[in-house]
């Protein structure tokens, strides 16, 4: 019997390694062996997954592995496998590059952590591939749930992953609890679609959809619930507070999680839902309302920050948000086009930064400047991201976006659509600050030690920026060539429009931090209050501070006392009650003979009283 | 008069028993008053026999008086082992037993 | 093999042991530990035996011993298992296990602390399989009576500063001491077994005053009234073992008095009996009463788990924490019962297994860490884990249990339980369930982050501490793979507790 191996191999790859590094204490203490056993698990997870993706896109045919998880007296109700289809093979081809493409930039990124530290560090990183990997081809929403919590496990675990900084900690658990409360609603709604199709498998409930054998009563708070929980993973507002916060991480932790793959969770499940979705127009709208506001405001912040990590926290913040609007637009696979390529130059711009970073030992950009001259290769590589993101054309930034504009504008969402070009305004010019600021104008005086020997980095860490910027360019120019297929017409304007937005941003962001012509206070103060707010982050941050204080000690603690000293205090009460009732009764035991003589006389008489013979 | 005199007669004594043994504080007079209570008691049975004519009321009281003398000698040495013990003979002082 | 009286044997193993530490244990500490472990060892065997050989394709008790006691009252020593009575016993077995490796440091009169420790476990083994109703009820007996000892005398005592109305009465019962947490709990308990023997005196009289045996009076349809309100006996008796609100408050004080072992077993399985009693003499025998009071079950575990959950929140002391938390498991469990579907019973008995272990692990990491720091204010600790890697990650584990992570048995358990909820006749019970699940997973990162994954601590009395050690890591190391394994392959467990589940729930009429 030839038994499928291939489509287990991507996922089971990463997991042996992770469970061979967790349970083998000797071998994960040794460091960098430790590295090379997860980078082989990951790098065998790459090739698989090329050899599915170009078995099933020669083959047209989805392959599907399950075996029974949960089963009960009507049958199976839940199990767990494979679907590999063009879809999943694709993200799957991004997760597996990028995964390991990190792995390797993370053995010369932390080449300074003490060897233990570096194992527990790939023990996550394995089981994050493994989590996301088995999201990825899930065949069912339950089991994309369950590996959907993993993934969050994961990023807690390597957000934390120098715990002993309080400021990391909190930041770890800031993401797990965000999350979570997005997947309250992702629960909800698996258990309530389950009820309402009698199934969480994809491909059954797709059928089911094309014969109509999905009532639409209820339909919509069951797709609204499963975008709450994409709306946590994927940073939508006001859920997005976690993840600038959780650039607390190592930097290939940001790139992995933060840009490529574990945020892009949410938009995935979107995708793989989208046919439930489209029966139910209203949750798109919101959708895709949701999401233009992440874009612009997470823009707006963007141009306020410092840290460079964190201008690329809210940058993806705001790119999520343009999918979120494609999909709600109704074009799903344009947000699910954008989701591959900003996966690549996202992922390039945080391993670019780190590699910045780990060079000048900031991540102030305002303490940087001029590192064009000591590290060229590192400049060119953030460039071409840089360019990609903004929307440039050649650049695989630009026809993904150009997508997502057109989708929106089909959808017929005017304003959105318009906040969302006004948000790739922002970004142009929010990237092009952070280059010329980092890159070119005069080195700052500042805490940065490194600024002497910043040098480009080495081959472990710029060999996966080479690859990814290659692959940048390569699907720019691929895809400008061979346009892909649309099922809708973009008006003719909208990629000019788009570039000359674009240009714009960016001339802008020259002419005030290249050129100095513009004073970057002024134009800061022109936007007015906004810029207080953007700094401020909103305010969001604060709101759920006060919100999780007031739970934790006001509620909580009422509670808690309340038990103690009100439900237990009734009982202490009938205790101590009982004991000072026995107390006062002892008092009728005087001891004294005649006071017992009285009693029995009394007795004797009520006796006769009541059998009658007293009158 | 008949009867009723002496049944009178014998529940008055009765009470005033009674009375003394609730009340006195002596632990003797207690006594005396449970004598007066027992005595009351056979003069009631004295009474009843001669009245019918019978002679077990008579024979009732031999055992009481017997009973009686017993019960005394047996009060009055507990009384006098209490003040030895205790040196005194005050019932409202004996409460050693009190819960 | 098959004429071997497996049951008893895994019953009555550990009592043999008691009797054996009792008569020669005297100042011989080695003896004492290995004879306990020798007892727990063979029920354990016993049960994994159990485990294989029973056949899932049958429904109903299999391994029945009959032995009559008293003919003329109906009593006899009947045992036999289903599949969830099996779950249990495994469960039980894996406990006590890991409890005999948890108890090995203790210092004073070990003797009696393991004879009463296994007394307590066959106690408990018998609830789980007897099908006499008297046996039972004797059964049951022996797993409360037994605490009283073990808390007071091995416990330890913390401190409560009387506050609020009912203050005066603190001062009074003496809140606080170990002593008062002994009396409270067994007082507690053994008033819950009134009603449950006010209850299955009623079932016998409406017998026919014939037979206790568990099978005879599933037979007989007894009067609607009757069964209302023998059912709500059954609960508040029952209840009161598996802490239901408001008749809780017996468990943050014992377990958090108790030693660790006793605490393994009392959060881990005794609890468990509770929600045990419900479902089998409660849903099993009276199914009239079932359908009325089933809605009161369901809306008092929804609030079980919520308040248990935010009392949790509100806790500094370790112990407590984790006390609450299994009050707001318990509820996920009565939920479970309450929905009366497949998923939800499925979900309801899982979660019993699955939070046995849990807890088992969370009291057995506790009282190693109680051991090292002697400490158990959560927010003077910090920074454990790099001091000791392996308990931390073990406590992480049955954390993210806890919360219903999956590949974790928490999340199995739950799953089922959120299932049945929504597809019960009261669905707002999703609700509270999924937001307890919610709360659970912001204490419990909460306390983790405190204690183990975050900056260490300034306080000498927390630098250099020992990670675990020696015959330390036996119990964790059982006790977080078998989280895991059934948070993996559930069906191994799943199968068994289905069987229950259909036929009880065919009785019930709702299947």
């Amino acid at each position: 019997m030839a038994f499928d191996v291939l489509p287990l191999v991507p996922v089971l790859a990463p997991l042996t390694a992770a469970v061979l590094l967790g349970l083998v204490s000797p071998l994960r203490h040794t460091g960098r062996p430790a590295a090379f056993v997860s980078i082989l698990g990951a790098l065998t997870a790459l090739g698989s997954a090329l050899l599915l993706w170009s078995r099933v896109h020669d083959a047209g045919v989805p392959t599907l592995i399950e075996w029974a998880w949960l089963v009960e007296s009507q049958g199976t109700i839940a199990t767990i496998g494979v679907l590999a289809d063009a879809e999943s093979t694709t993200m799957l081809l991004l997760v597996t590059l990028v995964a390991l493409l990190v792995q390797v930039y993370s053995l010369s990124y932390l080449s300074d952590e003490p060897p233990a530290a570096l194992g527990r560090y790939y023990v996550y990183q394995s089981l994050f591939a493994f989590s996301m990997i088995g999201l990825v081809i899930a065949p069912n929403l339950l089991q994309l749930f369950i590996c959907w919590e993993l993934v969050g496990l994961c990023s807690y675990l390597l957000i934390g992953f120098w715990f002993q900084k309080p400021s990391a900690a909190r930041a770890a658990v800031k993401a797990f609890w965000t999350t979570k409360a997005g997947d309250v609603g992702l629960l909800i709604g698996i258990v309530l679609l389950w009820r309402h199709t009698g199934t969480f498998d994809f491909g059954e409930l797709r059928m089911l959809v094309e014969a109509g054998a999905v009532g639409l009563d209820g339909l919509a708070v069951i797709t609204f619930c499963l975008y709450l929980g994409a709306a946590g993973k994927s940073a939508q507002l006001p859920l997005h507070i976690w993840l600038p916060d959780a650039m607390e991480g190592p930097t290939p932790v940001s790139a992995l999680i933060h840009a490529a793959t574990m945020v892009t969770a949410g938009v995935y499940l979107l995708t793989r839902t989208a046919f439930l979705f489209a029966l139910t127009p209203d949750v798109l709208l919101i959708v895709a309302w949701v999401g233009a506001l992440t874009a612009i405001v997470a823009a707006m912040m963007a141009c306020a920050q410092n840290d460079i990590k964190r201008v690329l926290a809210y940058s993806t913040v705001s790119q999520l948000g343009y999918m979120m609007t494609a999909i709600g637009a109704g074009y799903a696979a344009a947000g699910f086009f954008h989701l591959l390529t900003h996966g690549i130059f996202k992922a390039l711009l945080f391993l670019g930064a780190g590699a910045v970073i780990h060079a000048v030992g900031t991540n102030d950009i305002t303490h940087m400047g001029g590192l064009a001259r000591k590290m060229p290769q590192t400049m060119v590589v953030f460039v071409i991201g840089t360019l990609s993101l903004a929307g440039l054309p050649l650049f695989a930034g630009f026809l993904s976006k150009e997508e997502v504009l057109g989708a929106v504008w089909a959808g017929g969402l005017t304003i959105p659509f318009v906040l969302l070009l006004i948000g790739a305004f922002l970004t142009a010019f929010y990237m092009m600050r952070v280059v010329f600021l980092t890159f070119f104008g005069t080195a700052q005086a500042g805490h940065s030690h490194g600024g002497h020997h910043a040098h480009d980095a080495p081959i472990a860490m710029s060999a996966p920026l080479w690859i990814l910027a290659i692959a940048s360019m390569v699907i720019g120019v691929y895809f400008t060539f061979n346009h892909p297929e649309l099922p809708f017409e973009p008006p003719g304007w909208l990629a000019a429009t788009a570039t000359g937005v674009a240009l714009s941003g960016m001339v802008l962001a020259w002419l005030t931090y290249q050129r100095g012509a513009i004073d970057p206070e002024r134009l800061a103060r022109m936007t007015g209050p906004l810029r207080l707010a953007a700094a401020k982050g909103f305010w969001f941050d604060d709101l759920f501070l006060v919100a999780y204080r007031l739970v934790q000690n006001y509620l909580a603690k009422v509670l808690g006392w309340t038990d103690r000293y009100i439900v237990d205090g009734v009982l202490n009460v009938v205790s101590a009650g009982t004991v000072s009732a026995g107390e006062q009764l002892r008092r009728v035991q005087t001891g004294k003979v005649q006071d017992y003589v009285l009693a029995v006389g009394a007795g004797v008489i009520a006796v006769v009283w009541m059998l009658g013979g007293l009158w | 008069m008949g009867l009723s005199a002496y049944l009178i007669l014998a529940a008055v004594i009765f009470c005033i028993g009674l009375f003394g043994v609730m009340t006195r504080r002596n632990t003797v007079g207690i006594l005396l008053g449970i004598e007066l209570m027992l005595n009351a008691v056979n003069i009631n049975l004295v009474a009843f026999s001669w009245y019918h004519g019978e002679v077990t009321g008579m024979v009732l009281t031999i055992f009481a008086i017997c009973i009686t003398v017993a019960e005394v000698a047996l009060g009055l040495a507990i009384v006098i082992l209490l003040f030895r013990t205790r040196r005194t003979a005050m019932a409202d002082q004996v409460d050693w037993l009190k819960g | 093999m098959n004429d071997l009286p497996i049951l008893s044997i895994v019953t009555w193993a550990p009592f043999v042991a008691a009797l054996v530490i009792m008569a020669f244990g005297r100042s011989r500490p080695l003896l004492v530990r290995w004879t306990a472990l020798a007892g727990a060892g063979v029920s354990t065997i016993g049960a994994l035996w159990l485990y294989s050989a029973y056949d899932q394709t049958l429904s109903g008790f299999q391994f029945h011993e009959t032995l009559p006691l008293v003919p003329a009252l109906g009593i006899s020593y009947q045992l036999a298992i289903d599949g969830m009575s099996l779950v249990l016993v495994v469960l039980t077995a894996i406990i006590i296990f890991a409890g005999v490796f948890a108890s090995w440091t203790v210092k004073t009169r070990d003797q009696e602390f393991y004879a009463l420790l296994l007394i307590l476990v066959t106690g408990v083994f018998g609830v789980f399989v007897s099908l006499d109703l008297f046996v039972f009820f004797l059964f049951y007996e022996i797993a409360v009576l037994p605490m009283y000892l073990l808390i007071g005398i091995w416990g330890s005592s913390g401190e409560v500063r009387p506050q609020g109305l009912f203050g005066w009465a603190f001062g009074r019962t003496g809140v606080g001491t170990k002593e008062y947490a002994a009396m409270k709990l067994t007082l507690y308990l053994l008033l819950g077994s009134a009603f449950i023997l006010v209850g299955i005196l009623a079932l016998y009289v409406a017998g026919g005053s014939t037979s206790f045996s568990l099978l005879a009076l599933e037979q007989i349809d007894f009067d609607p009234q009757l069964q209302s309100w023998v059912f709500l006996a059954f609960y508040i008796g029952f209840g009161i073992l598996a802490a239901i609100f408001p008749f809780h408050t017996w468990s943050p004080d014992g377990h958090a008095s108790a030693p660790t072992a006793v605490s393994m077993l009392h959060a881990g399985v005794l609890m468990k009996l509770g929600a045990y009693g419900v479902i089998r003499l409660g849903m099993g025998l009276l199914p009239e009463g079932t359908h009325e009071w089933m809605w009161l079950v369901g809306a008092i575990a929804c609030i079980n788990i919520v308040y248990g959950a935010l009392s949790a929140m509100s806790q500094t002391d370790l112990k407590y924490v984790i006390a609450y938390s299994s009050v707001s498991h318990m509820g996920v469990v009565m939920l479970g019962a309450a929905t009366l579907t497949e998923s939800g019973l499925n979900g309801s008995v899982f979660q019993m297994f699955a939070h046995g272990i849990m807890t088992g692990l969370f009291f057995c990491l506790v009282g190693l860490v109680y051991e090292k720091a002697h400490s158990r204010e959560i927010f003077k600790m910090g920074g454990f884990a790099t001091m000791m890697p392996g308990i931390a990650v073990a406590f992480t584990i049955g954390g993210l249990s806890s919360l219903g992570l999956p590949a974790t048995a928490g999340f199995v358990a739950e799953f089922l339980t959120f299932l049945g909820a929504w597809s019960s006749a009261h669905s707002w019970w999703l609700f509270p369930a999924v937001i307890g699940a919610f709360l659970t997973s912001i204490y419990v990162l909460r306390v983790v982050r405190a204690i183990f994954w975050g900056p260490k601590s300034k306080d000498p009395h927390f630098q250099n501490l020992p990670d675990a050690q020696g015959t330390e890591w036996v119990a964790i190391v059982i006790l977080v793979g078998v989280l895991i394994l059934f948070g993996v392959a559930p069906r191994l467990a799943l199968d068994l507790i289905d069987l229950t589940t259909v036929a009880l729930l065919s009785r019930l009429g709702v299947l």
